[in-house]
């Protein structure tokens, strides 16, 4: 209950700060068992189903196999939703000096970007932002959480260009 | 900022008919800082005496401030008040030596202060050496305005420092730094500046943007950071005087970890484009970039040497995270670091003859400096976070922010002597992070 209070005020906040940032971190922790309920083509669908992101081992921006078949069905869902354009988020844990993180979180988000070109998304339709180690998804100080806030974060919206 | 420097006319102004006294026939006294202060030498500071109705608070306040900077530096030690056999009612009186060569104090500070018809505050004070019975350089006056009363006590402190050290003093200075609130996965982040010593701290932008790593320039006047209030990372720079601020430059891509040169007119940043980040310099008033580095590795963090001709920086050309130093047209870079671990935000230091920097190794962060050439590497610190020095204005202390770890972890300012001694928290009301201190103030 606590939990999802403070994902509300998250968003509430994101919203008020004109912030990208973090609202997709909210769409997916909310209730998995809904990803039926969303239309195929709609941004929830794309965050329950497809999966919005990609995870990093430590230092690294090399996609894993298990990144590269998100990213393959991100493709294909982009290619199928051609009115969408994506802006993708790249993150880092807390383990590195700030502007190192930010040029970490740089490579990742391009390493994404390249990837979805690779397989054929439009690069116009494709945009970047490094958070750094700025917006932790998780936030113990271990490896559990660390693995999960080195990541990139595909955020699809209707019709804005990049 | 402007105004501020505008109002306070600290004159050091010699005051007339001044008493002379011979020099100690063993030279003045002073205190080696070199190799860091083990034993801090003992001074007293009777209150400043009050010279009209209007000063008797101020002169108590305005005394305890000069105090606690020299106790601060831990160069010195105060001999406390309760310790005293006299006082001192009359400025201007001859000093009762016997008094405080008593109780052990090796030099002697001792002040006035009044306020005068047009609200201004006058502070005077002389500073003795106890056991050669002779003052130590010519008395000083500061003249400035009510709100201005704490600099005032900053510049008596730092005329004490230099007479006692020989090296100039860093009170009357100033950091900016960011200024933190909220949960750890929505931090709240504005920039806020304050006193070196944690007083006066006034917000400088709101919190609807995150904001990183503010810089002050060379005459303290501006503030160069990054703002994430078009979206992306972006260098901005923040005029003190008038608080506008504008993007550094109109041209695309993400920019961060700006830092001016020493003359004030050009900027170095990092540049983001492709995922591919390098160093770029950017003439302050035409907005023209020019390419410093052009190699697919990450080049960041750079920081020019006081004499503007190399700049350091941070890259992870050779497999990790690493400090090199190049010309500051460009060109061919030298490593500089070759310890164990990771190194990171190299800044230059004053004195141009060292390089503070992160460390980070096996897991724990270090806040370290070495020479030029990498040698004579010393970590001062140890922790599960510490990141980001600043060196102050002589290049004796450098302050930096330690963040605790889990999930309530959150970042304060710490700082410590290059010496790796005296190490403490700098106060301030939230959380704290990302400081750069600013020169001496003029």
């Amino acid at each position: 209950m606590k939990r999802k209070l403070a994902v509300v005020l998250t968003a509430g906040l994101l919203a008020l700060s004109g912030c990208a940032g973090g609202l997709p971190e909210s769409g997916l922790g909310a209730d998995q068992s809904q990803a039926g309920d969303f239309k195929y083509d709609t941004p929830e669908f794309f965050v329950a189903s497809i999966g919005d992101r990609v995870l990093f081992t430590v230092d690294q921006s090399t996609l894993t196999t298990e990144g590269m078949s998100i990213l393959d069905a991100q493709a294909s869902w982009l290619l199928e939703n051609g009115a969408f354009t994506a802006l993708i988020e790249g993150h880092a844990d807390e383990q590195g000096t700030r502007e190192y993180n930010l040029a970490l979180g740089a490579r990742r988000a391009s390493a994404v970007q390249s990837y979805l070109v690779s397989k054929g998304v439009a690069d116009n339709r494709l945009s970047t932002v490094t958070y750094g180690k700025e917006r932790p998804l998780e936030i113990c100080s271990t490896e559990a959480c660390w693995s999960k806030n080195r990541r990139s974060v595909t955020v699809v919206s209707a019709g804005r260009s990049s | 900022m402007r105004p501020l420097l505008k109002i306070l006319t600290a004159l050091a102004l010699l005051i007339a008919g001044f008493p002379v006294y011979a020099q100690s026939t063993n030279g003045p006294l002073r205190i080696e800082i070199t190799e860091g202060v083990i034993e801090p030498l003992p001074f007293a500071a009777p209150a400043f005496v009050a010279e009209n109705a209007a000063a008797r608070q101020l002169a108590d306040e305005l005394s305890q401030v000069v105090v606690s900077d020299l106790v601060g530096s831990a160069i010195f030690r105060e001999i406390p008040r309760s310790a005293h056999i006299s006082g001192i009612s009359n400025f201007d009186a001859p000093v009762q030596f016997s008094d405080w060569k008593a109780i052990n104090a090796q030099a002697l500070v001792t002040g006035s202060v009044s306020v005068r018809a047009d609200g201004q505050i006058a502070v005077k004070f002389r500073l003795f050496d106890v056991f050669a019975q002779s003052a130590l350089g010519e008395g000083l006056q500061f003249v400035g305005t009510r709100e201005n009363w704490r600099r005032m006590a900053h510049k008596v402190a730092d005329s004490v420092y230099a007479r006692l050290t020989g090296e100039n003093g860093y009170f009357d200075s100033r950091v900016v730094f960011v200024a933190e609130s909220g949960p750890k996965n929505l931090r709240l982040k504005r920039l806020a500046i304050m006193d070196y010593d944690g007083a006066n701290v006034r917000n400088l932008t709101d919190d609807r943007s995150i904001v990183l790593a503010p810089r002050f320039s060379p005459d303290g006047t501006k503030v160069l950071y990054t703002s994430y209030e078009t979206g992306l990372p972006r260098a901005f720079v923040l005029d003190l005087g008038t608080m506008r601020r504008k993007a550094l430059d109109e041209l695309p891509g993400m920019t961060f970890s700006p830092r001016f040169s020493p003359d004030g007119k050009s900027v170095v940043m990092s540049l983001s484009k492709g995922g591919n980040t390098d160093i770029y310099l950017v003439d302050v008033k035409s907005g023209q970039r020019t390419r410093l580095t052009s190699a697919p590795s990450i080049e960041t963090a750079p920081s020019y040497s006081p004499d503007s001709r190399q700049i350091v920086f941070e890259s992870d050309r050779a497999g990790s995270q690493q400090l090199y130093i190049m010309p500051a047209t460009g060109g061919e870079a030298r490593r500089i670091s070759f310890g164990k671990g990771r190194y990171g935000t190299p800044v230059w230091s004053p004195r141009g003859d060292l390089v503070a920097f992160t460390k980070i190794n096996k897991g724990r962060f270090h806040i370290g400096v070495m020479r030029l050439d990498g040698s004579e590497e010393r970590l001062l610190t140890a922790s599960f976070l510490d990141e980001g020095p600043t060196w102050s204005p002589n290049g004796r202390v450098l302050m930096f922010f330690r963040e605790t770890r889990g999930a309530n972890g959150a970042p304060s300012l710490y700082s410590v002597d290059i010496s790796g001694r005296n190490l403490k928290q700098v106060p301030t009301p939230g959380f704290g992070s990302d400081p750069s201190w600013s020169g001496l103030l003029k």
